[in-house]
């Protein structure tokens, strides 16, 4: 690079450094920063949403010939003001990993072998509909992803659900968010956040429950620091069941025994109500109180079938109910000591403090997913300290578009675009915005993920189309799934950007257009739909997933519903879709406004954002004066009388220890785009099993040694972790999952919420061997 | 060739130590604010190798209580 390049480069990363101290610190000043002229160097910046997580942070991304050369955080996007994680930052490497997809592949006598892409996707139109004739529509399945861009889920949606006639359209956020839904739901009526991240400025108390953000949603977590930095009675309190980065910056790490979360929460309203911390005048006007069914299994056995039972409870009821989770009873359980509680209870409690709660996949990946997102509802309602600036019960999303795609387009099989399938007055809409019969549309939904894949296994479902995710490391109990997926008969269709262990099961293999080689939108954790142009061209015959739904769409007879052409598909089913939100709960921001903006927050109605729902000071679509819980029928948000209820399997003899799963900083999900990337491989090139040193002093396994974690359902070796960047407690190890050469998803357990179907990837029981 | 900015935030009123550990470092450049308690840092080494050292040293600095990043390049 020459000279002048260089320190243009420079200037522009201090440039950036300025913009987002001047977001941050408002009033801030450098005296030695003289802000260079940096219009040269012949570097253009574009915006777009971060590719990975469920931040969403905005970014600048440097192009120059063609070629996505440098990344800036955002300063004009509120998410991070300009600041970024080493993800972030290293995202345009993902584009130009080596063994890159550039042609699609046809597996021929076992071998893949190139083949131009309209072959291909003639030969998947062509399985498709030899699937349907043979085996009838719900043969047919697609399998998509919170990573997937919102025109894709769309697409797959609409020829799914809406033309073919079957409800086998799921995506890998069944996986990461399904619990944070069904937990919406009970509690509200509608799904996703009632705040905003600008409640990170507003807290005084921030609970992070199971959630290591400092590794998961680092952006937000300097933003809580930086919080804290200028306000010096700010305090983090890290409630988990290890320590981990996030425990180390926190002001108090509090360690809760594996599903004690549930007794927990219940202890923290207890406490809340002995001491009158209860905001009488709130709960009086804004809630009601429910209960549901209990024992309600874990959904280990194929056909598993859950249905609650919402039945109307009351105050004193639930009263009652709380005697059993006095703190020093859940001591018992949890290994929290009382008083913790009664610490974590006052916080809640005290009137004058702002509390926000965040959880992501500790709370979800739970097999009373559902129950715990309703529990730290129910804590924050009894107090009244929900929808107003910092007092905000937070579920954060994992990934990208998990929220975006999945859950507001509703790419699962019980969903449309909008409301459920079972509902008439849904499919009567989604019909007519559709084109199609309404009698296309079937009420039942089929199957959920586990279940599809379980499907899969049995028969009943012989072709599946897997987008933009990586099953065959991701699948709880993997070796079913894989065993299942390779069983004769089964056709395979994937669509990637890189060779991933789904390929050894892909019959098809189309070559995907990667985040800003292709136009599209995602939607993050606090309702913002950010959208990205097409900023430099895909490698090869790379297709954008969207294009290449179309493409069948179009050869299996729908062309009628997919007229798009190639300059302005992705304009026209924008504009195609929000037609399905336009009302002031959920109206979403025209392309135009898109276009121009660093994101936009629905409801979006008169040109202005809603930054918090169900309160008429800011929510357009709340009526009165107070808070206005129109999700539900009653305007008034659920209390939920849920019970602690052990987990599906646990520690004993045999396999002595919890096993739990997760992510690092360094590496997205299964590592297929991080791994291509040197410095991130670099940082973490080996998955790991993290282990108490008290434990591993037992064995007589010293840090580096190799050691064999096995469960009922499969081994995995691998290199032992003592005081490394986590530590659990004694009984439990930690294992990131984004290695696929070391798959400890054949150890882990399929069991699921039987309300959300959420698998619990947090808790199995496993032993540790020297190797 | 990686080139990096970063906001990096002292230790409770290191906010001078911090910029003197940083000024001295190779590949560093850092500016104080005048009026808050942060510093910039920009990091331009030769290569990845070279990069991954002077990530171990920013590690070690005491009076460095943590990084946010705000620009990334790399030459790939
Ligand atoms: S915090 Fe998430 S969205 Fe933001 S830069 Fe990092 S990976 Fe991307």
């Amino acid at each position: 690079m020459d000279i002048t390049r260089r320190a243009f480069i420079k200037t522009a990363a201090a440039q950036s450094a300025v913009a987002a101290a001047a977001v941050l610190f408002p009033g801030i000043s450098f005296g030695a920063w003289k802000n260079l002229d940096t219009s040269s160097g012949g570097i253009e910046w574009k915006k777009a949403p971060c590719r990975f997580c469920g931040t969403g942070c905005g970014l600048l991304v440097g192009v120059s010939l063609d070629r996505a050369v440098a990344v800036k955080g955002d300063p004009n996007c509120s998410v991070n003001k300009g600041l970024c994680c080493v993800k972030g930052y290293h995202s345009i490497q993902i584009l130009y990993g080596n063994d890159r997809y550039r042609k699609a592949l046809v597996r021929k006598n076992g071998e893949l072998v190139e083949t131009p892409i309209q072959e291909a996707l003639d030969l998947v139109a062509e399985k498709m509909k030899e699937t349907i004739k043979d085996h009838g529509k719900d043969a047919v399945s697609i399998y998509g992803s919170g990573q997937w861009s919102i025109p894709d889920g769309y697409a797959a949606s609409k020829l799914f659900k809406g033309c073919i006639g079957t409800n086998n359209v799921e995506a890998n956020a069944r996986l990461c968010m399904a619990s944070a839904v069904t937990g919406f739901m009970t509690s509200f009526g509608l799904d996703e956040p009632m705040g905003c991240y600008d409640d990170i400025d507003h807290a005084d108390v921030f609970v992070t429950w199971g959630n290591n953000m400092a590794e998961m949603h680092p952006v937000l977590f300097s933003r809580m620091l930086a919080n804290r930095k200028t306000k010096t009675h700010v305090k983090i309190i890290d409630f988990a069941t290890r320590t981990t980065r996030t425990s180390q910056a926190a002001d108090k790490s509090i360690i809760f025994s594996p599903q004690t979360d549930l007794a927990v929460a219940n202890a923290i309203c207890h406490e809340i109500i002995r001491n009158k911390w209860v905001n009488e005048d709130f709960v009086e006007k804004h809630v009601s109180f429910r209960k549901g069914k209990t024992n309600i299994g874990y959904g280990t056995e194929d056909h598993f079938k859950f249905t609650d039972k919402e039945e109307t409870a009351d105050f004193r009821e639930y009263k009652a109910f709380l005697q059993d989770y006095t703190p020093e009873k859940v001591e018992k359980i949890s290994g929290v000591p009382a008083k913790d509680i009664k610490y974590m209870a006052a916080l809640y409690g005290d009137p004058d403090k702002k509390v926000t709660s965040f959880w992501c996949m500790g709370m979800n990946q739970h097999t009373r997913g559902t129950w715990i997102n309703n529990l730290v509802y129910n804590i924050h309602l009894l107090v009244g300290k929900i929808s107003t600036p910092g007092n905000s019960p937070f579920s954060l999303t994992g990934q990208p578009s998990a929220c975006g795609t999945v859950r507001e387009v509703g790419t699962l099989t019980h969903k449309l675009p909008h409301g459920v399938v079972a509902n008439e007055t849904a499919r009567k809409l989604a019909a007519e915005i559709w084109q199609v019969p309404v009698e296309n549309i079937d009420p039942k939904p089929s199957y959920h993920t586990v279940e599809m894949f379980r499907a899969l296994d049995r028969g009943d479902i012989r072709f599946m189309w897997i987008q933009v995710t990586n099953p065959m490391v991701t699948m709880p109990n993997l070796k079913r799934y894989r065993k299942g997926a390779q069983k004769q008969g089964r056709f395979i269709v994937l669509s990637e950007i890189y060779p991933t262990p789904t390929s050894d099961i892909a019959d098809v293999i189309l070559p995907s257009a990667l985040w800003v080689e292709r136009e599209g939108f995602f939607g993050n954790s606090e309702r913002r739909t950010q959208h990205n142009e097409q900023m430099v061209p895909p490698p090869g015959d790379a297709m954008c997933n969207t294009w290449q739904l179309i493409e069948v769409a179009r050869r299996l007879g729908y062309e009628k519903q997919f007229p798009w052409i190639r300059e302005a598909y992705i304009e026209d089913i924008w504009n195609e879709y929000i037609q399905f939100h336009d009302n002031p709960k959920h109206r979403m921001a025209s392309y135009k406004e898109l276009k121009a903006r660093s994101g936009v927050q629905w409801p979006f109605v008169d040109g202005m954002e809603t930054k918090w729902r169900f309160n008429p000071e800011y929510d357009p679509a709340a009526k009165g004066d107070g808070f206005d819980f129109y999700g539900k029928p009653d305007h008034k948000a659920r209390i939920w009388i849920r019970p602690y209820e052990p987990a599906a399997e646990f520690p004993d003899n045999e396999y002595p220890l919890w096993l739990n799963t997760g992510r690092i900083l360094e590496h997205w999900h299964t590592g297929s785009m991080t791994r291509r990337v040197p410095i991130l491989h670099k940082s973490a090139p080996a998955s790991y099993v993290e282990i108490n040193p008290d434990d591993a002093g037992a064995l007589g396994v010293t840090n580096g040694s190799r050691v064999k974690v096995s469960s009922r359902r499969g081994s995995v070796v691998m290199t032992a972790s003592i005081n490394g960047r986590g530590l659990p407690p004694k009984g439990m190890v930690f294992v990131p999952f984004f290695d696929e050469n070391h798959l400890i998803n054949e150890v882990t357990l399929d069991a699921f919420c039987p309300i959300s179907k959420q698998p619990d990837y947090k808790k199995c029981a496993v032993r540790l061997e020297r190797a | 060739m990686p080139v990096f900015s970063y906001l990096a935030y002292p230790v409770q009123g290191a906010k001078e130590e911090l910029f003197n550990d940083l000024s001295a470092l190779d590949y560093c450049e850092a500016m104080q604010a005048e009026n808050k308690e942060v510093l910039i840092l920009v990091t331009d080494t030769p290569d990845e190798k070279t990069e991954k050292a002077l990530q171990k040293q920013l590690k070690t600095l005491k009076s460095l209580q943590s990084l946010g990043m705000t620009f990334g390049h790399t030459d790939q």
